[in-house]
């Protein structure tokens, strides 16, 4: 690993010698080890050699640096020329085409030009460096052990005790309100029953997302496919969070395409059906509803539920059908919960029971 | 079950005198409807018949056309889904096999048939409805299928929804009334036709303003901008790179 064709190394510089590991007990055949080549031989570039390719490449590197002194001024131009007027998406886009455009070309300009300048004109010898030690010298540790008895003897940090130990317990606890702030970030309560109930209760009415409309049996005509939320949701203090637990679709079958198992027979308004919009896999919203197969799918993994079947899987990751919302109407027609889910809606976590 | 029919009747009473009430607005008398009915009945009878019935009563290979009214008819033929092309997951849109006379002619000759959705009133259809309502009412009605910039996206066994860039605003009203193929009904109970002309409004808007960020790459989300970054933004990564640790000539 020598220098060859005695570039100056500066001072950073300094040969290295591999040190040979021990080979223990092993025997070595001298014949494999194989030397370092070291660098392959200097070989002078076009712009070493040829006077005109140097001037060539000089001013190349130049119209790189003026392209990008053009380009910065382009962006000031184009942030005045083409300003972002309300209401008018188009002008967001120019402006934001030409301003970063013109920020690009400052910037790759500068980078370009230094890295051609480096690579064609700056001196081209392969060198190596080392690393400098990392460990002082002698003088130097012996002066920082000097520094910090000095320090000890002046202060008496280990002579006065009682500051010494106030002041390690101050340390200690001034963390402690910052584990009590973030300890809040937790959830409140105990998260398992939110996860295990939704806004529905018994009498709670089917009302239609976003406007809380209720819903009357007669308006589900079939074929058609309602996106409901508990009535009172529009209402609730986290109406965000019981949506993302409570949305529910709504669809009308024929009775007779239904296959409802026995303890379900009353889940269902005269085939008018509601399932947990949440899919069982990992909670996105199912909601892409084919009226003719009656399939239920998942856009994020393509899970597919059978909406004749009280949702089964019938392809794709999820594992459980969707949870059926029992339903029934009220005196006035409207569509109502007969109770909650009688399971926890979405995504399986550690303290669900299968 | 006797209940269950008698529902079944009622809403069927309750359906077809409110569609009728509908259809009455346009529903001309005399002699030129009678004259419009028969010539759709022509042309029904030339390009329809042979899958849906003589009298548009369906055969196994397509469905009855009795009580689906005007509205479906316009969309189905008006966006050349039918006369299908051929059988498949879902009939594709094409160039409309019928001139705007003829489509009128044979909507005219299916209403008559049955009372049911009515082809839908211009000032629905104006696209100057409540943007921010329409927006909202398409992310939770429309967008799960065809995508939130209506761009249209996948279903399930080769069926698809289509992309909304250029669908008028009279078919995407017919669509939402009549439940074209597998798409659902979202009827007048559900989203009241005001709804339907904010969520057109929302159409027309997507359709006539640019995308803000430049290159939509389809507005098909994470596939084609993933790919994009892949095979291009890497791809100049790479490129870069080689460059830089490249000797010079």
């Amino acid at each position: 690993m020598s220098q060859q064709d005695g570039a100056d190394p500066g001072t950073a510089v300094e040969r290295v010698e591999s040190e040979v590991p021990s080979t223990g007990i092993a025997v070595v055949d001298e014949s494999d080890r194989l030397e370092n080549p070291g660098f392959p031989p200097f070989r002078p570039r076009i712009s070493d050699v040829d006077p005109e390719k140097d001037r060539q490449n000089s001013r190349r590197v130049s119209w790189l640096f003026l392209a990008s002194i053009v380009g910065s001024v382009f962006a000031i131009v184009a942030y005045i020329v083409f300003p972002i007027e309300l209401g008018n998406l188009g002008s967001v886009r120019l402006n934001t085409l030409f301003l970063g455009l013109g920020i690009t070309l400052g910037l790759l300009g500068i980078g370009f030009g230094a890295v051609h300048w480096s690579k064609t004109l700056m001196d081209g010898h392969d060198l190596v460096e080392s690393r400098h030690p990392t460990r002082g010298s002698d003088a130097t540790r012996a002066r920082a052990a000097e520094i910090f008895t000095l320090g000890n003897e002046e202060s008496g940090f280990t002579r006065r005790k009682m500051i010494r130990n106030t002041l390690i317990g101050a340390l200690v606890v001034s963390p402690l309100p910052a584990v009590v702030i973030f300890r809040d970030l937790a959830p409140a309560a105990d998260p398992v029953p939110l996860l295990k109930h939704t806004l529905w209760a018994e009498g709670v009415r089917l009302t239609r997302d976003p406007s809380g409309v209720p819903i009357r049996a007669s308006d589900v005509t079939l074929g058609s496919v309602f996106h409901v939320i508990p009535e009172g949701l529009n209402e609730s203090e986290d109406r965000l969070e019981e949506k993302a637990k409570a949305a529910v679709l709504l669809v009308r079958l024929r009775p007779g395409d239904l296959n409802v198992s026995p303890g379900r027979e009353d889940w269902n308004f005269r085939g008018i059906v509601a399932y947990s919009k949440i899919c069982t896999h990992v909670g996105c919203p199912v909601a892409l509803y084919e009226q003719q197969t009656h399939h239920l799918l998942c856009p994020c993994h393509q899970s597919q539920f059978d909406m004749t079947n009280q949702a089964k899987v019938i392809f794709g990751p999820a594992k459980r059908p969707l949870p059926q919302l029992p339903i029934t109407v009220d005196d006035e027609g409207y569509l109502i919960a007969r109770s909650d889910f009688l399971e926890p809606v979405g995504p399986s976590f550690w303290e669900r029971s299968l | 079950m006797v209940s269950a029919a008698l529902l079944l009747i009622g809403l069927l009473a309750t359906g077809g005198a409110y569609a009728a009430f509908t259809t009455s607005a346009t529903a001309e008398t005399g002699d030129s409807a009678a004259k419009l009915i028969d010539e759709g009945q022509a042309l029904f009878q030339a390009n329809c018949a042979s899958c849906h019935g003589l009298a548009a009563e369906g055969t196994e290979n397509a469905p009855t056309l009795i009580g689906v009214g005007a509205a479906a008819v316009d969309f189905q033929v008006g966006t050349g889904r039918m006369p299908a092309a051929a059988s498949g997951p879902q009939a594709l849109e094409k160039p409309p096999q019928f001139t705007d006379e003829q489509v009128a002619a044979l909507a005219t000759y299916v209403a008559s048939l049955a009372p049911g959705p009515a082809i839908p009133d211009e000032r629905y259809l104006d696209g100057k409805g409540d943007l921010t309502a329409g927006a909202e009412l398409f992310r939770i009605n429309c967008a799960m299928c065809h995508n939130v910039a209506g761009a249209g996206g996948a279903l399930t066994e080769g069926k698809f929804a289509p992309p909304l860039g250029n669908v008028s605003g009279k078919h995407a009203y017919e669509a939402m009334l009549t439940g074209p193929q597998n798409m659902p009904v979202f009827n007048d109970f559900n989203i009241t036709p005001d709804d339907k002309r904010a969520i057109i409004t929302y159409i027309k808007f997507l359709q006539e303003n640019p995308s803000p960020g430049g290159l939509d790459l389809g507005n098909l989300g994470p596939v084609s901008e993933g790919l994009f970054v892949w095979i291009f933004a890497l791809g100049a990564i790479v490129g870069i790179t080689v460059w830089l640790t490249a000797k010079s000539n």
